[in-house]
């Protein structure tokens, strides 16, 4: 018996009716039981199938794991792993990645319907805010849990001017960037100079002060009733009406697609700024002072940097395009209450930004399809959906800690650019 | 004065709830030095479990309060325990030596796993349970304003003073104890000298999870209500508080515990309930202000 545990079947047995002991102490209770509100109070039923359910899953799920993937010198896993790309096609083809993705990005109204050019602009969303944040996160190296802070408050600056002053989308659409960016640079004057998870928790309070405030502040903010009836945008000030609207001026047939495809392309413009200002400012003395910053906050400050303010164009950068995505999200649904702005939110876009890779621009627009886009797909699992997503961020990262995309590609370079795997470099404290 | 006393009594109630989670962070942030975002639904979790015993407790026939009681602490701080080892080994060791925000994200996908896991097997309605302790002590009465300490509270202080006994005589008389420090002082040259890391960080996984079950289960009869969504609002207090008494400081944690439990009730009585988060939130930014190490944390010291 004890040699048969010694071979990598036994071995690989005895590790999977480990895992399903443990499946099994840990569902017992929690599953086993389940507490149903009855007359009088609550009871419980069992429920051992789905405990059973559980424990088998567990058990063979692992068994193969074990077997067939984890360990190194096994015939599945070699072939896996030859199969996969060498590291330079890889680059190449990430070459060609991002502009084939523009391309689809541009052509998709021609032939998506309704909900695929719906999705795409949920997408494109969390793509330009994944973007916003990775100047902040992914640059400066500043763990911010706040950022969808920044998102409402450009949300609400479109809803409130739009009701008490009438003021159309497009005077909004700035006034919303430089209010965010205000709100960034009024609460990161005072808390940049904390360290690390420091500024993570503060970022993440202030994110739920400005939500209770805007749930509590009745009177101004309609609480959590929300503000409806926003104004949508206008095309050069032609409305999407079906009555001397856009269609009536180029001679088309009234259809409710066309502001959806405006909206479509809005965003994805606002999406493309953001990227195009990004990769700017990367190539800028200030970009490169993130940058620095991030790998080494000491060397900054000896090298003459004034590390405060450098934090803080970030933050405020950062924030300015929250603000604008803010806006949209604002004009796009017509309807914003605090509910939009949780907690979650925050986390769901860090997800996104560090699990494409922290600084990849790229890496953003893959885990945003991959990760909201596949919440999406799963719509018919209801309450389940958050459950996958959920295992699906862990898993990814456990799978590849640096993220989907991790080289680094180098803002400076002698001769020839060489990208530099994430592994490589290290990780500001922020 | 009268009222003044009766808020002090709610608030060290609080306080104490949250400085048991709290400690589960602190311990966590100290060793490791990463955000376990999981440990306020770890807390749900345990809640639930409580929950669950205890109704089966019941079913089963064993109605003398104090023995069904006792059962359920010690079956929930065990299973919770469980949980947080496994949240540590799915999740977190995997990603040891890692860069700092990778656990920081399975953290928080665990958090969302656990909550919506919860929800599945469990149901998203709220779960009521009849105030099971009831009755208390007026210490004074005056104008017909009586203060009332209830047997609940005085269960629930004397419990988390007990515990805070218990927990530091064993971080600074036992032998694990003493693997805890070292390997927060220093992973590798405690590895060196022998000290299991892995394990011992396992282990202070599963004493934060059995501290935050006690929370669950103190938390559970004082309010009598639990959904599973409890974890995130009181993860985030608890942290708050983790932070505002310095991080990593045990000590700390506990005063920053009743600090934002005190700032809470306070808030509520006194000025306003709907601002009462934004009260604690604003406290903690004005300390990191002008101590950005919290309370009692040791200043962070920089190396070139």
């Amino acid at each position: 018996m004890s040699d048969f545990l010694q071979t990598r079947v036994g071995a690989a047995l005895k590790d999977a009716a480990l895992a399903a002991v443990i499946t099994l102490l840990l569902a017992s209770i929690m599953v086993g039981l389940r507490t149903k509100t009855e007359q009088g109070g609550l009871v419980i039923v069992g429920q051992w199938g789905l405990v059973a359910w559980m424990v088998g899953v567990v058990f063979v799920g692992r068994l193969a794991m074990s077997l067939l993937i984890w360990r190194g010198n096994n015939p599945v896993a070699n072939a896996m792993n030859a199969m996969l790309p060498k590291q330079d096609t890889v680059s190449k083809i990430g070459k060609l990645v991002g502009p084939l993705l523009l391309l689809f990005a541009v052509t998709l109204p021609f032939y998506g319907n309704r909900y695929v050019i719906d999705m795409g602009i949920l997408v494109l969303t969390y793509i330009m805010l994944g973007w916003g944040l990775n100047i902040v996160v992914g640059l400066a190296g500043l763990l911010d849990l706040g950022y969808v802070a920044f998102y409402a408050v450009g949300a609400y600056s479109y809803a409130l001017f739009a009701q008490y002053f009438d003021l159309s989308f497009w005077v909004c659409l700035p006034l919303a960037g430089i209010l965010a960016a205000f709100w960034g640079m009024i609460l990161g004057f005072p808390v940049l100079r904390l360290r690390g998870d420091y500024l993570a928790i503060v970022t993440l309070a202030f994110g739920e002060i400005i939500r209770v405030v805007l749930l509590n502040w009745y009177e101004f903010t309609g609480g959590p009733d929300g503000i409806s009836r926003i104004p949508r945008p206008s095309f050069f000030g032609l409305e999407f009406t079906r009555k001397n609207g856009f269609a009536d001026f180029f001679g088309l047939d009234y259809s409710s697609m066309h502001r959806i495809i405006f909206l479509f392309y809005l965003i994805l413009i606002l999406a493309l700024i953001t990227n195009f200002v990004t990769m700017r400012l990367r190539k800028l003395p200030i970009g490169r002072a993130w940058e620095a910053l991030r790998e080494d906050e000491i060397a900054c400050r000896s090298l003459g940097i004034n590390t405060t303010n450098t934090k803080l164009t970030a933050f405020a950068l950062g924030a300015m395009f929250g603000g604008f995505a803010g806006a949209f999200f604002a004009t796009r649904q017509g309807f914003i209450s605090p509910e939009s702005f949780t907690f979650m939110e925050s986390a769901i876009i860090l997800a996104i930004v560090v699990l494409g890779g922290l600084g990849s621009q790229l890496g953003v627009v893959i885990a945003s399809l991959v990760m909201i886009g596949g919440f999406e797909v799963f719509r018919d699992l209801e309450d389940l959906r958050m459950l996958v997503f959920g295992l699906l961020m862990v898993g990814i990262m456990i799978w590849k800690p640096r993220g989907i995309v991790s080289s680094r590609a180098p803002s400076v370079f002698l001769k020839e650019k060489k990208s530099v795997s994430g592994d490589l470099v290290a990780e500001g404290e922020g | 004065m009268e009222y003044f006393i009766q808020q002090l009594i709610n608030g060290v109630t609080l306080g104490s709830i949250y400085g048991l989670i709290a400690i589960g962070y602190t311990m966590v942030y100290g060793i490791i030095g990463m955000i376990n975002f999981a440990h306020g639904d770890i807390f749900m979790v345990g809640a639930f479990i409580a929950l669950i015993t205890l109704l089966a407790v019941t079913a089963m026939g064993i109605t003398f309060l104090p023995v069904a009681l006792l059962i359920v602490l010690i079956i929930s701080m065990l299973m919770t325990s469980v949980w947080g080892w496994g949240v540590e080994r799915l999740a977190y060791r995997p990603l040891r030596g890692s860069f700092r925000l990778a656990p920081l994200i399975t953290a928080i996908g665990m958090s969302i796993v656990l909550q919506n896991f919860v929800q599945v097997v469990q149901g998203a309605r709220v779960k009521p349970l009849p105030p099971q302790i009831t009755g208390g002590i007026t210490i004074m009465e005056k104008d017909g304003f009586l203060v009332q300490l209830s047997y609940m509270q005085i269960l629930i202080i004397v419990t988390t003073v007990l515990l805070m006994a218990g927990f530091t005589l064993l971080i600074n008389k036992t032998s694990l104890g003493r693997a805890q420090r070292a390997c927060e002082q220093d992973q590798k040259m405690a590895s060196l000298l022998g000290v299991n890391v892995d394990r011992t960080i396992s282990l202070t996984f599963v004493m934060g999870a059995a501290l935050a079950s006690v929370a669950g289960v103190m938390f559970l009869l004082y309010y009598g209500v639990i959904d599973f969504y409890i974890g995130f609002l009181a993860g985030v207090k608890a942290f708050t508080a983790a932070v505002l008494g310095g991080i990593g400081s045990l000590p700390g944690a506990m005063l920053g515990g009743l600090l934002i439990g005190l700032i809470e009730t306070f808030w509520s009585g006194y000025f306003s309930v709907e601002y009462k988060d934004v009260a604690a939130f604003s406290i903690l930014a004005i300390v990191l202000i002008f101590m950005p190490s919290g309370l009692l944390g040791k200043p962070e010291v920089e190396k070139v």
